[in-house]
């Protein structure tokens, strides 16, 4: 059971090698697995650093969006004013077509690499902001009553009750934030590499596309496949690493 | 100690109280019993001040409401905060009274040690069962020294034999401490044996029927007494007659 995914992963990988020798498709239509691993190999350095240089947009995004996150998540907990005034327009930015708006950021923000991250942002942010918010008023009403019973402060229920009990919830927004996140970069780096700035996969895919490398874009989208397995993967583990650690 | 008077709580359509009165004196050990839906547990509420009469009003003999920690309340379930150890559950009332960590800690397992608890300072309350959960629970609402303990159905979740053994160390407390305690309970057993004022509530709306006092004497040992048996026969019986009316 545990290896089925692997094992299947394994066998459509031989299918497809098999497939495109016996049928002999040429390269530049359906590259196998052996050209493709052959186009990695022969520029690995340039691939794994327009890895890096989208890692690095990803990770930038997740963090601001985390942290923007956080705070709106707290202010419209805290406060009912702020929470009709903000969140009709957190949905308003979860729907709007990042690549629709792609090209306005990149002229507004000016320096690429910023550009880029306001991006990815703009997609990532909205589950870990909504799951924290939910989280935020998922304390039971029994301990929020207890809390009141002891006189205690706003500040003191937010720190000691609301903010723990959203943890998990927090996680959990941020591993699906994670994953839109890389999402986010690779859209972003689309539009903005189409305009010549970015050194990211998305411009290779895009380099190579326009040269008929098929084997060095499917070489780029398998990176970029297994970066996202990492993310959430990695993302998973912290969260489960985190609530072991907290309630023992 | 406080004196409900005339009290009446809607909720929307549903009359949860009306024209409830009851004094209670320190020291009382007062038993609110009645079905699901009597508004047992809203009066209680009403007593902690966690919500307020629509009709009628609580006054206190002292004059003035209670004061952060002069009041305990234990819920139905132990309401613990999942991420911290038995001490830090215990430590809260007096956190959030300001009182430093260093200051609270000798409370915090005397406390601990009142309920049986020596030992378990810092397990996480996944570690516990749901017996010492509870305990837990009482340790904290008994921290700060509270002159009333509010207990919501605090053992309707536990087995027999844990149910039994904290009732009695509940009568143990209620005579090493002396304060005064008022609890809900649908357990007719529950009332006999721990109240000493037992008050019957009848639903929709929630009223007070009447009141019986308990003969028993409050030890563990009342439980084999013949008296026993015969004021829960009694208390059933009332309940009965009273449901029916």
């Amino acid at each position: 059971m545990k290896y089925a995914p692997a094992l299947f992963g394994l066998a459509a990988l031989v299918a497809w090698e098999a497939a495109v020798r016996i049928a002999q498709v040429p390269a530049y239509l359906v590259p196998g697995p052996s050209a493709i691993i052959a186009a990695f190999l022969a520029d690995p350095s340039g691939l794994l650093s327009s890895l890096a240089s989208t890692l690095l947009v990803t990770f930038a995004a997740l963090f601001v969006a985390a942290l923007v996150g956080v705070v709106l998540a707290v202010a419209i907990a805290s406060n009912r004013l702020l929470a009709a005034a903000i969140q009709p327009w957190a949905v308003v930015l979860q729907v709007t077509p990042i690549v629709a708006i792609a090209p306005l950021i990149i002229v507004w923000v000016g320096d690429p690499f910023a550009s880029l991250v306001v991006c990815a942002t703009i997609v990532a942010f909205f589950p870990v902001f909504a799951n924290t918010a939910a989280g935020l008023a998922s304390a039971p009403a029994e301990l929020a009553d207890l809390f009141r019973l002891y006189g205690a402060s706003r500040f003191a229920t937010l720190w000691l009750l609301r903010l723990p009990a959203a943890l998990p919830y927090f996680l959990a927004g941020l591993r699906i934030s994670g994953g839109l996140a890389l999402v986010g970069a690779v859209v972003a780096e689309f539009v903005a590499g189409s305009g010549g700035v970015a050194s990211g996969l998305a411009y290779r895919i895009l380099e190579a596309g326009y040269r008929l490398q098929v084997p060095r874009m499917f070489a780029a989208l398998v990176l970029l496949s297994l970066a996202g397995i990492a993310i959430n993967f990695g993302l998973g583990a912290l969260a489960t690493a985190v609530m072991r650690r907290r309630d023992g | 100690m406080l004196r409900i008077e005339q009290v009446g709580r809607r909720f929307g359509a549903v009359e949860a109280l009306r024209d409830v009165s009851l004094a209670i004196a320190d020291g009382d050990f007062v038993g609110l019993l009645g079905p699901s839906g009597c508004g047992k547990s809203t009066l209680l509420r009403l007593i902690a001040g966690l919500d307020q009469p629509d009709e009628g009003r609580v006054t206190w003999d002292a004059g003035r409401q209670p004061t952060q920690g002069e009041i305990g309340f234990v819920f139905q379930d132990a309401t613990l905060l999942p991420w911290a150890s038995a001490a830090d559950n215990v430590f809260l009332p007096l956190r959030l009274r300001g009182m430093a960590r260093r200051q609270a800690m000798p409370l915090v397992h005397a406390s601990l040690e009142r309920v049986g608890l020596h030992g378990f300072a810092d397990a996480r309350p996944r570690q516990l069962s749901g017996g010492m959960r509870m305990r837990v629970s009482i340790s904290r609402a008994l921290v700060t020294r509270p002159r009333l303990l509010l207990l919501d159905e605090p053992f309707a979740a536990l087995d027999e034999f844990t149910r039994h053994k904290l009732q009695e160390d509940l009568l143990l407390l209620w005579q090493e401490l002396g304060c005064t305690i008022v609890f809900v309970t649908h357990s007719i057993y529950e009332a006999a044996f721990l109240a000493r004022r037992i008050v019957l509530m009848t639903p929709r709306p929630g009223r007070i029927d009447h009141e019986i006092a308990s003969p028993l004497r409050p030890d563990a040992e009342a439980r084999f007494d013949p008296a026993y048996a015969a004021l829960v026969t009694h208390v059933t019986h009332e309940m009965q007659r009273a449901m029916a009316a």
